[in-house]
């Protein structure tokens, strides 16, 4: 193995790092938006059980107030915060097999890597969501309202806009935190940059592609933090 | 012709009653000013009359149509959403806070809603924007962003805003409440001007001159009732209810 091959497989590596980077961000980012509107949901079935004199027992207030959607979003979120990401990887991978025995064909190992990676980022892109769409001002909503703009029309043209130059900051450490948080395919032995990187270092008994591979994380960051910075400058014409 | 009537309108918040059986119309070309403490719930009608709140019971129509009918037992019954919908074109509502649209421009703040709500041509709306913006002493700012204007200039773009939409009537909360005296002058004139043009409106302040020179009624309101309603002049100057004097005593000194 020479210094050519090395470096055409750490560039293979090096792409799909990006794949894994650019896919996961453009499923997570909106699948995030769905579930922060499932977070947000104060849809409750069993509303019509309170009384309308306002004088309910605990019990029966918290069976009105239940709210369904809200509660199961927010276990999900839960989990996905509160457990590893590497573990999501493998049960993701492993789980239809030891679960309940389907054999997946190998091109299964990529789709498990964005699912994962894809999920999880869904999760936390929720929360940074709702952290956004709640910090609006109400009279945003009322002067909207008496315009006459609808429900959609608020969020679409008032609403969205405005939270997304108010969640760039918090979306750009996420964004950061992933492109090094792409190296966890490394569990499903998936052969992006770290992997790859491992695998000559072992081979070589080399540092150097570690090296390499850490050079690479940091540009990338690099260019990230630039762009998020350009954006958010594009978006500074007001306030 | 009637452009605003309210029949005894009831709003409660849990236990607190914030508003008992007010009722109040307003003709066309009419200037109503509502006066009265904080918490006299004088905010709260304006809130329900511009559909921010529901009332508990009453009526609320504009123009003859009914926004909300009593029933039988005087509990608000609201028409459905494309009732409602259309009401909303007969009224306008500029806020203490303005509430202008921070990532729009000034002209786009004032075209938007003619355009997408109103579905008016867009020149014909850009046009009209224009001639409002002048007449609010704008003209150069169309292309200013909010942040960029000062409190007086942010609350006449929200009155071009709201009148852009053409109204039957227009509602002021408070329109002067967040800005310095010398600001406030400023707003207290655009709506003396529009009085002149008889444009219909009801105006919750706490500047009794303004409010005595400017309407044709005025209104006081204290612990979620009328107290007492009439001409400016004999309100603001010779009040009869204890009340009243009470509240403008430091007025009227």
């Amino acid at each position: 193995m020479n210094f050519v091959v090395i470096m055409k497989q750490l560039f293979d590596g090096m792409s799909a790092s990006v794949m894994i980077f650019a896919l996961t961000l453009l499923f997570s980012m909106p699948l995030g938006l769905v579930v922060a509107f499932g977070r947000m949901s104060k849809w409750a079935p069993l509303g019509f059980l309170a009384k309308e004199d306002g004088k309910n027992g605990f019990l029966r207030l918290t069976i009105a107030t239940f709210r369904p959607i809200q509660f199961i979003v927010k276990i999900i979120i839960a989990i996905l915060r509160g457990t590893p990401l590497m573990l999501q990887l493998l049960v993701v991978f492993y789980g239809p097999f030891y679960l309940f025995g389907v054999q997946l064909p190998r091109s299964y190992r990529l789709i498990a890597v964005l699912l994962g990676f894809s999920i999880n980022y869904a999760a936390y892109f929720a929360e940074i969501y709702r952290a956004g769409i709640e910090s609006i001002p109400v009279g945003q909503y009322e002067a909207a309202f008496v315009l006459g703009y609808n429900k959609s029309q608020t969020f679409r043209k008032i609403i969205l806009p405005q939270m997304v130059k108010r969640i760039l900051p918090p979306v750009t450490n996420e964004v950061i935190t992933l492109v090094k948080d792409t190296s966890l395919a490394f569990v499903l032995a998936y052969a992006e940059m770290f992997t790859v990187a491992k695998q000559i270092a072992a081979a070589k008994t080399s540092i150097m592609p570690l090296f390499v591979a850490g050079v690479f994380y940091f540009i990338f960051n690099f260019v990230v933090a630039f762009v998020m910075e350009r954006i958010e400058k594009a978006l500074s014409y007001y306030r | 012709m009637k452009v605003l009537e309210i029949n005894h309108c009831n709003k409660k918040f849990g236990d607190n009653e914030v508003l008992k059986d007010i009722s109040l119309s307003v003709s066309e070309g009419q200037v109503v000013s509502i006066i009265g403490p904080s918490g006299s719930g004088k905010s709260t009608l304006l809130r329900c009359a511009t559909l921010l709140e529901t009332m508990d019971g009453g009526d609320l129509v504009y123009m003859g149509e009914y926004a909300a009918k009593a029933d039988a037992e005087g509990k608000a019954v609201y028409g459905d959403k494309e009732a409602l919908k259309g009401i909303k074109q007969h009224f306008g509502l500029v806020f203490q806070n303005f509430n202008l649209f921070p990532h729009y421009s000034v002209i786009r703040n004032i075209t938007e809603p003619p355009i997408l709500i109103g579905k008016r041509p867009k020149e014909a709306v850009y046009a009209e924007a224009r001639e409002l913006l002048k007449k609010m002493g704008l003209a150069d700012k169309e292309n200013a962003y909010p942040h960029q204007l000062s409190g007086g200039q942010q609350q006449r773009v929200s009155i071009a805003r709201a009148l852009a939409m053409k109204p039957k009537i227009l509602f002021f909360d408070e329109p002067t409440s967040a800005l310095d005296p010398e600001l406030t002058g400023e707003i207290l004139k655009v709506i003396k001007d529009l009085a002149a043009e008889h444009m219909t409106m009801v105006i919750v302040t706490h500047e009794m001159a303004f409010a005595r020179d400017v309407s044709n009624h005025v209104i006081f309101m204290d612990g979620g009732v009328i107290v007492e309603e009439g001409d400016p002049m004999e309100i603001i100057n010779r009040p009869q209810q204890e009340r009243t004097k009470a509240f403008l005593s430091r007025f009227r000194q």
